[in-house]
């Protein structure tokens, strides 16, 4: 599908989405509640097929964190990237992981980074931080005297 | 708060004065080796770095006498230079270095023709620990709990950047040990990032001379508990 | 400290026990640390526990110039770096929109191949060696260390060269290299085929790995599996064909698929892939065209502001870099997509229900590189 169908296929889902502009590929910002559902219909819908999520990640803007996850369907080779604003206070979205396992891991990764409360994950704990690792060192204002030396 | 580091003051031992011409990197030569004391007795005091240097034969003098020769030598010399010459590395390698470890172990550079071939698994039957790669601040209760794990005499060669001083990872890392020695106490240090399995095999034969100089810290340690008797 | 197990436990009486593999083990192939429920010698669930080897790369990356930042990956997955630094070198590329002239593009493109090459071979000794054989262990560094003193001639290091640059490569190739490869080449012809008649036919090693570890292809999508891993299990995913980068597109080569979905399909996959390789350096060596070996750039990259993502072919996977930039001379935030940590995921489902000496051999054919996995 061309990017200007997708772009009107997937704005009759997601209510309230806008497009960025000036992007390599189609890139849809959505609001966080929207999320489950909306990954359901990408997975399933017969034109869409959205099988393969290579990329999940998440984006420190000082003011907010943003999820970003890119898809890309292995039949009809196109791709989309999904992104979510959620509050810097209580971040807070629904996993996918039932949908594509591979988000298993990398939200775990995101968790423990960022400090992202993904809900009804299977097993939410760290993976690669130690266990008793207090604060979430990839966001921006994470301050470490002890084992961070500045250059 | 995040994980604190205990405080650790490496040990530096007191190295004797080293002649200016036979430092460590021209310590392989065959001159020094003639400069060892002729038809002497067994020498009371250890013996000096130069004059370890280069192939050194079993340690102590031949006495003729008639109806068979006598060798005679000091204990101490003999088990170390038993213990230099077979060395049991235990397989221990975390990242990147750990790759020129096994080419320094493969055919080409062949670290087996100094006694190291048998790679031990566990900790229980290794020498010495090769630390290839970086330590982290996960990693580190492993790497302590393994080198307790070793029985003594066992020796400890810090490999590469990372495990010298935290390497390419020291600015601006939240989980990086900055130096092995940080966790267990370190006999050689080795540069490079990777060093070249050249560079692996120079420092375990530098160890091979600490350990006949009886100047490792384990040795060192060891003395300090029970000084020798003067003679 | 050590993470007691508290959702694992061992039930006294029965032969169910929880046990730790690593993080020191001999064929972890790093420092992997598995905690085993088994039943007896079955096994009922594998649950890696990463983090011994993270070296939190994101962070650092995020206080490095756009120069400085392509060292750090080739610490990652150390058997690829060329092919983790030409990721980054592209993604920068992207940004600038620079374009590379032809000779480096030649140039990049053998120097990933040969990359490959020592990748597979180290791989190919290791799952020999985890599978018991020691012997192709040291024929496979025999091949490695030609391939280690090509690239020491024209790079200046044997296992982590930062040999690109944004806009090229860092240097020029050296005179002898062309006759170096093509040297190379012609030995390694001769004994690829003999490794493939010492290993590949032998019996105990096809009962070690024929029907362990099935992995289908819906659940090789699913889980994010790339590279040979899920090639074996008959997915088309390599990035040289689907998106091709460079000079990848004016050569032939067939991408390899099996159908077998188990570890021995895996192991066909990689070996193929070796032959593969050196008929695309065949192809590149003889043409490499004369001109510049890096563009010209500005003394300080700057990005714009927005985002890029490029993905590169490694032997373990596909390897996205992703650079958000805010218009600065160091990125916002950088994500790696590693391949080994996506095929990972995979390790307790291919797993359950076999033996201990299976899973052994299953991390064997996934060839994983842990640093590439933590980061």
């Amino acid at each position: 599908m061309t990017r200007e169908e997708l772009q009107q296929l997937i704005a009759t889902q997601f209510a309230g989405c806008s497009f960025e502009e000036g992007t390599e590929w189609l890139t849809v910002d959505i609001s966080a509640d929207s999320w489950k559902t909306g990954a359901q219909w990408l997975r399933q819908h017969n034109d869409l097929l959205f099988d393969f999520l290579f990329c999940l990640t998440c984006v420190d803007w000082k003011t907010h964190l943003t999820m970003v996850y890119h898809l890309t369907s292995t039949t009809y080779r196109h791709t989309l990237v999904v992104k979510c604003k959620l509050n810097r206070e209580k971040p807070e979205i629904e996993t996918v992981s039932d949908i594509w396992r591979t988000a298993e891991f990398h939200e775990r990764e995101v968790y423990e980074l960022f400090g992202v409360i993904f809900l009804n994950h299977p097993d939410l704990r760290k993976l690669i931080l130690p266990d008793e690792w207090e604060g979430y060192p990839l966001r921006k204002d994470y301050e470490d005297p002890i084992n961070m030396i500045k250059l | 708060m995040p994980v604190a580091l205990p405080q650790f003051k490496p040990y530096r031992p007191q190295m004797p004065a080293i002649n200016k011409k036979n430092t460590m990197s021209n310590t392989l030569n065959h001159e020094a080796a003639e400069s060892l004391p002729a038809g002497d007795v067994v020498s009371a005091h250890r013996p000096s770095i130069e004059q370890l240097a280069g192939p050194t034969p079993f340690p102590g003098t031949v006495h003729q006498a008639p109806g068979g020769n006598f060798l005679v030598s000091k204990m101490d010399e003999v088990i170390n230079w038993a213990r230099s010459n077979s060395l049991w590395p235990l397989t221990f390698g975390t990242s990147c270095c750990a790759i020129e470890m096994m080419s320094a172990y493969s055919a080409k550079y062949d670290w087996s023709r100094f006694g190291f071939e048998v790679a031990r698994a566990t900790p229980r039957q290794a020498d010495v620990i090769i630390i290839a790669g970086t330590i982290v601040n996960k990693m580190a209760p492993v790497l302590k709990r393994l080198y307790d794990q070793m029985a003594d005499p066992k020796y400890v060669v810090a490999m590469g950047a990372c495990a010298t001083s935290g390497g390419p990872f020291f600015y601006n890392t939240y989980s990086v040990v900055k130096g092995a020695d940080h966790v267990i106490p370190v006999d050689v240090y080795i540069a490079g990032c990777p060093p070249r399995p050249e560079a692996l095999i120079h420092a375990l034969m530098a160890l091979q001379v600490k350990i006949k100089a009886g100047m490792t810290r384990e040795q060192i340690r060891d003395e300090m508990k029970a000084p020798p008797q003067p003679e | 400290m050590y993470r007691e197990t508290e959702v694992l436990q061992s039930v006294p009486g029965t032969d169910e026990m929880v046990i730790n593999v690593g993080p020191q083990h001999p064929s972890t192939h790093g420092v992997l640390h598995l905690v085993l429920t088994i039943d007896g010698e079955k096994v009922k669930k594998v649950e890696p526990h990463l983090g011994y080897i993270h070296r939190s790369i994101e962070k650092m990356c995020e206080s490095l110039t756009y120069r400085q930042f392509i060292y750090t990956t080739s610490r990652m997955d150390y058997l690829a770096a060329h092919i983790n630094n030409h990721a980054c070198a592209m993604c920068v590329e992207k940004g600038l929109q620079l374009k590379v002239p032809q000779r480096a593009q030649y140039i990049r493109v053998i120097m990933d191949e040969l990359t490959r090459i020592a990748s597979h071979c180290l791989w190919w000794g290791s799952v020999a060696m985890d599978c018991g054989a020691v012997t192709p262990f040291f024929l496979a560094f025999r091949e490695r260390e030609m391939i280690n003193t090509i690239m020491e001639e024209t790079c200046g290091a044997r296992l982590t060269m930062n040999y690109m640059v944004p806009g090229g490569v860092m240097a020029d190739i050296h005179p002898n290299f062309q006759r170096s490869v093509k040297d190379f080449i012609a030995h390694f012809k001769t004994k690829i085929d003999e490794y493939d008649e010492l290993v590949t036919g032998n019996i105990i090693f096809e009962s070690r790995l024929k029907k362990v570890g099935m992995l289908s292809k819906e659940d090789a999508i699913s889980y994010g599996c790339t590279g040979p891993t899920a090639r074996g299990s008959g997915v088309h995913c390599d990035v040289r064909k689907l998106y091709p980068y460079e000079v990848y597109d004016k050569v032939q080569f067939n991408e390899i698929l099996q159908t077998g979905c188990d570890s021995y399909a895996r192991y066909l996959v990689r070996l193929a892939e070796l032959r593969e390789s050196m008929s695309i350096i065949d192809q590149l060596i003889d043409n490499i065209p004369e001109g510049d070996f890096q563009a010209k750039t500005k003394a300080v990259l700057k990005l714009p502001k927005g985002e890029f993502y490029s993905r590169v072919e490694t032997p373990r996977g596909e390897l996205g870099v992703y650079i958000v930039s805010e218009g600065g001379t160091t990125p916002y935030r950088i994500k790696f997509r590693s391949p080994g940590f996506s095929n990972l995921s995979a390790l307790d489902h291919m797993t359950r229900g076999q033996k201990i000496g299976d899973l052994v051999a299953i991390m064997g054919t996934l060839d994983l590189v842990i640093p590439d996995i933590d980061r």
